[in-house]
């Protein structure tokens, strides 16, 4: 049945949830937050952002034109595919904890340093001209994540401009991992 | 260059990416040309300066297209399935559209990237295989129950879909590095459905331009 809101299952500090909550809020779309303890990365929340998108058009986060959709899902895929799967809690396991940071500031770096580069010829105001889009939504829990594994951003201007004028809007700030209903009170806003 | 070319593929002949896109513009019948991109010679030829300035993101596939140069297999075979839109390869049904991107996504995010090259090269080469066989392994146990669910003849329903496209190859790497695929019977029977079809047969990694000899069907 169709009826009730939608249930989000969520970790406060998973990239991949934050994506999916910044959708929910641009769409102001209410929901009901089910926490859970992070163990299975989901690979799949773009799915998620392109159903929202094509059931809930406005506002969009995809803008019309194809080759414009095309940049915001190849930077999408850069930042779901190519960064954040590497540097995820699972793979971050396997290896010995006096290797993990090295190898998240890598797989940061690498991806960063592309996507940098891209940016410089797609943004505008955000990461594809001036309209927020999907690619936006991956943007800044990347950065989160950056910042968390003590990359130094300073060669990614782009990069850090763009996150600054995204975490000015109400949609990004709601939907931070600091005031989630399982954030823990040393992590809360 | 103009827009009146053919478009033009930069792709590797082992890389699942590059194949995925190989598919799309066989089923579309999108007649196109190759510029091979040796991953491995020469230092790997994706890092030249010529390809980087073609392609930042430093990987294959990338396309040329439409005057435009646009990288990672899933956002260009969804461009193709805006502008080429038959024959279909999402269904009409968002739901169902869902599906078919969060089996491709669970590939082409959580299997596919853990186990390419750059990130078997950071391990030492007696950890490689055991490291591939692992993620493999972990996302085929996930994709198998999913598909319980989704699959008809092929990965979602009776159609050919972008989720099919990212199955093979991931089935060719699974093969390569020899994981056990008995436990995994609908991801079999759906692979090899599909490998019947013509357009998984011409692009495949021993059809290619740049195959070596040696592995040439």
């Amino acid at each position: 049945m169709q009826a009730g809101k939608p249930i989000l299952y969520s970790y406060f500090r998973s990239s991949c949830s934050w994506r999916v909550r910044i959708a929910l809020a641009l769409k102001s779309i209410d929901y009901e937050t089910v926490p859970v303890n992070l163990v299975k990365d989901g690979g799949q929340q773009l799915a998620i952002i392109e159903y929202l998108e094509e059931t809930r058009p406005t506002p969009r986060l995809l803008p019309l034109d194809p080759k414009k959709r095309c940049l915001v899902r190849m930077i999408s895929d850069l930042i779901a595919s190519g960064i954040q799967p590497l540097q995820n809690l699972s793979v971050l396991q396997q290896m010995g904890q006096e290797n993990r940071l090295t190898w998240a500031q890598k797989v940061i770096n690498s991806g960063f340093n592309a996507l940098e580069q891209v940016l410089q010829n797609t943004a505008g105001k955000y990461c594809v001209g001036d309209e927020v889009s999907m690619a936006d939504l991956c943007l800044v829990p990347q950065v989160a994540n950056a910042e968390r594994y003590k990359v130094d951003l300073t060669p990614y201007p782009t990069i850090r401009h763009i996150n600054k004028s995204l975490l000015a809007l109400e949609a990004f700030q709601v939907s931070h991992p600091c005031r989630q209903p399982d954030t823990p009170p040393e992590l809360r806003a």
